[in-house]
């Protein structure tokens, strides 16, 4: 390749280097002069009222408004970030959500109501509720086992790695991996896919595993598992890890069998980290769009809320019921955000 | 505290600071180096009527991309040259989404190439675009028949000339083949059965095909659809149907899916290479034909463009490895209808540099300018049928700018993109995939509002 033909790029490369240098190099300062700043103040103020040369003031009422400042300097960029990248985001989405295609009309819940009576669409919604239910409960699972039986065992960082490698893949590089394996091509020729050629080897004929609703979105559902159930399984591991060895021992000594020290032991001893494991993967299936798109585009009864989402607003125009759609999703996800919260606030009481 | 101690700290700025000084001064460099190339050679007296805009710029959103982009560069590259008329082009992937972001953005390009009349018509309406040029609509009334021309009018209102074409009726096959096995090219839709039949006699499965593309799978069985509307049904039905004066579901429309249904459904006919019928809606359109090379199919129905997707070292002609013949009528008395699809060239803004540009286009000196370059097909009537070099090209050129075909747009593209790029998109996968025409056919119709 000619030098000229990528010198633009070069160019637009360093000016992204040099910009992202001063962003940062800027902030890192910020945060350094600023708090060292007030730290030195602070000092010398202490040194003065040691040395007995100020008149003392009441030491709780002098840092008050001082911890007030450094609260809204650290706080207003997440405000403001957070202000124009998801909360007018939301407000948009809310309004366009009521609207019709263009943006021109008012058309109340409308969008909702297409949303809940054409055939398409619940399909879609029937699908993503099979992912939401399927995709936690196999890669949670699949994970919990792997991390309880490689737990001690010998090359135990291998096998974990082996298992953790799929998820440094990204989700369309995993879903080409993939649709390689489900390839198909006819009777008489050479298969190309991993999984029809064991089946032409145990005798029986090839087979278009991506076409036939459900069974195809169980084999969609099984990259995402075969993806997330390396961190479930690393996260598990390491808290089964930290269960204290005391409370083990004296189930030993109490001649537990192995199924009740997994049941009676590890599991109560790992609540927390299972929860996180199980909202985590929760919340990423929702959002779940990658795996579909590469996979099937959505066709053959495929389809889940973010593809369709995406295709109605950006590909069709029909951005009142894309918009719809997202709110549905969001909707959906807020219980799941609240139970985590919960959790959280009932963890840091205990 | 100090995160850093304060040497390291003094550093850190020095360096941000350096590199930022030295980026605005590179910057500086490579700025007014191409604006005044005014050359005063005769090459240029051609293109003076478009003078007075030196050292302006003008934005080009397409979807055209690599190496073809290359080529579109290269073709306008005289009269950036000679006039000092900056192009500053862009293509991509994702052109039919992003530009509908960007135009909501307030951040249009000047010139955008849309394929698709729908489109078009949804940003005119919402008044967007600006209207072509008195001299791009006078070259274009010149060079392209009428009905072409509505495709880029809305409400009365011209707004831009075609750029590329493609012809969409076209039967690729193994000249070859057919010469050893003595296969005589079919001219009617009867003959073209005849020989299918006679193919699938021999135990060999006669076409190949294959719709899937992506996020775009589905399209290649519209394009069988409306080819099949226009040879059915009258030129005149096709527009009633694409413009939703009859419905989806009509009688009309579910004879010519039916019709198609008799080579695409027909497990005698398909699908050569891959397997049953199914197997057509997992092959991807650019394998679809490549079994013929073989021998192992005869028939692949698909646009001029899929010339792009043979491997190389494989020759395009009459006589070479594979070729395309014209997608016979159903009765040729009637007139023999082609199925066509192309580019408009349309602006979002009305600067003199922009108008400029979009007048060029226009031209058949344009046309001329990027035939020669290869790999395209124009149907301007003004431009020279010897500078496409390509058969299969220079064949669509020749369809094209003859006055006894009649054209129509690929109707999908000019449904509401709801329809055209959705839900009949996945209707035809649907019923490739076993669902019968009525429910197909009754499920498109209730998705258009």
């Amino acid at each position: 390749m000619d030098f000229a033909d990528i010198s633009p790029k070069l160019t637009m490369l360093v000016y992204g280097l040099v910009a992202f240098a001063v962003v940062v190099g800027g902030l890192l300062l910020l945060l350094d002069v600023v708090p060292s700043y007030f730290a030195r103040r602070r000092e010398r103020q202490l040194i003065a009222v040691a040395a007995g040369e100020a008149p003392a003031l009441p030491p709780g009422r002098m840092h008050k408004p001082r911890e007030f400042g450094y609260a809204i300097f650290f706080l207003l960029p997440v405000v403001v970030l957070l202000l124009i990248g998801l909360v007018v985001p939301v407000v948009r989405t809310l309004v366009l959500s009521l609207k019709n295609g263009d943006g021109s009309e008012w058309v109340g819940l409308d969008n909702y109501g297409w949303m809940f009576s054409n055939g398409d669409i619940l399909s879609v919604l029937w699908n993503s509720l099979l992912w939401v239910v399927l995709v936690p409960l196999v890669a949670t699972s699949v994970g919990l086992i792997y991390a309880v039986l490689v737990d001690r065992a010998r090359l135990e960082a291998v096998a974990k790695s082996l298992v953790f490698l799929p998820m440094a893949i990204s989700f369309v590089g995993a879903s080409i991996i993939w649709r390689f394996v489900y390839a198909y091509r006819g009777e008489e020729q050479d298969q190309i896919g991993l999984l029809n050629q064991i089946v032409v080897w145990l005798g029986g004929t090839p087979k278009q595993w991506l076409l036939d609703s459900p069974l195809n979105t169980l084999l969609l559902i099984v990259v995402m598992v075969w993806i997330q159930a390396g961190f479930a399984m690393v996260i598990l591991s390491a808290a089964i890890k930290a269960v204290p060895g005391d409370i083990i021992e004296a189930a030993r000594l109490d001649g537990v069998s192995a199924w009740q020290m997994f049941w009676r032991i590890t599991l109560p001893s790992i609540r927390p980290a299972l929860i996180v494991v199980i909202v985590a993967i929760t919340v990423a299936t929702m959002k779940i769009f990658d795996i579909v798109r590469t996979m099937t585009n959505g066709n053959y009864d495929t389809n889940v809320i973010a593809l369709e989402m995406y295709n109605q607003a950006f590909r069709y125009q029909e951005t009142g019921q894309g918009s719809a759609l997202a709110v549905f999703l969001f909707i959906l996800v807020i219980p799941i955000v609240i139970f985590q919260i919960r959790n959280l606030r009932r963890q840091r009481e205990g | 505290m100090a995160v850093f101690p304060r040497r390291r700290q003094a550093i850190v700025i020095a360096t941000v600071v350096g590199l930022a000084l030295s980026a605005t001064a590179c910057g500086d460099g490579d700025g007014n180096d191409s604006g005044s190339g005014n050359e005063t050679s005769a090459e240029c007296s051609a293109f003076e009527k478009y003078s007075g805009n030196d050292g302006k710029k003008v934005t080009i959103y397409a979807s055209i991309r690599d190496a073809e982009a290359d080529l579109l560069e290269q073709s306008w590259k005289q009269f950036t040259d000679c006039t000092g008329i900056e192009i500053d082009y862009t293509g991509s992937g994702e052109f039919e989404a992003q530009l509908q972001v960007q135009v909501d953005g307030g951040n249009a390009p000047d010139i955008a190439f849309i394929p698709q009349p729908g489109l078009l018509a949804t940003f005119a309406n919402a008044g967007k675009l600006k209207a072509a040029p008195a001299d791009t609509k006078a070259s274009a009334e010149a060079n392209y028949p009428a009905d072409w021309l509505k495709y880029s009018t809305v409400n009365g209102t011209f707004y831009g000339a075609p750029l590329g074409s493609n012809v969409k009726s076209f039967v690729w096959y193994s000249p070859k083949t057919f010469k050893e096995k003595g296969y005589t090219i079919p001219k009617t839709w009867d003959e073209l059965i005849a020989l299918s039949d006679k193919i699938a006699g021999t135990g060999e499965k006669p076409w190949c095909a294959g719709i899937e593309s992506g996020e775009a799978t589905g399209w290649p069985a519209t394009d069988w659809l409306e080819d099949i509307m226009l040879r059915d049904q009258s030129p005149e039905v096709y527009d009633q149907w694409v413009t939703h004066q009859i419905p989806f579901n009509d009688p009309k429309v579910a004879a010519a899916l039916d019709r198609a249904g008799t080579i695409l459904k027909n497990d005698k006919y398909v699908n050569a290479g891959f397997g049953p019928v199914k197997s057509i809606s997992t092959t991807s359109f650019q394998e679809g034909g490549l079994p013929i090379l073989d021998n192992k199919c005869s028939l692949h129905r698909q646009a001029s463009f899929y010339a792009n997707q043979w491997p190389e070292g494989t020759k395009v002609g009459e006589d070479g490895d594979v070729f395309a013949f014209y997608f016979p009528a159903v009765d040729p008395s009637k007139g023999e209808p082609v199925l066509a699809a192309g580019e408009f060239t349309v602006a979002f803004a009305d600067r003199p540099e922009v108008q400029a540009v979009q007048n060029y286009l226009a031209t058949p000196e344009y046309a001329n300018s990027r035939a020669k370059l290869g790999n395209w097909v124009s149907g301007n009537r003004g431009a020279d049928i010897n500078n496409f070099s390509n058969p299969i090209d220079k064949l669509s050129v020749q369809i094209l700018q003859d006055q006894s075909k009649v054209l129509r747009f690929d109707g999908s593209d000019l449904m509401p993109s709801a329809v055209g790029a959705g839900t009949l998109w996945k209707a035809m996968v649907d019923w490739i995939n076993g669902k019968d025409t009525a429910s197909t056919l009754a499920g498109v119709e209730s998705s258009w509002k």
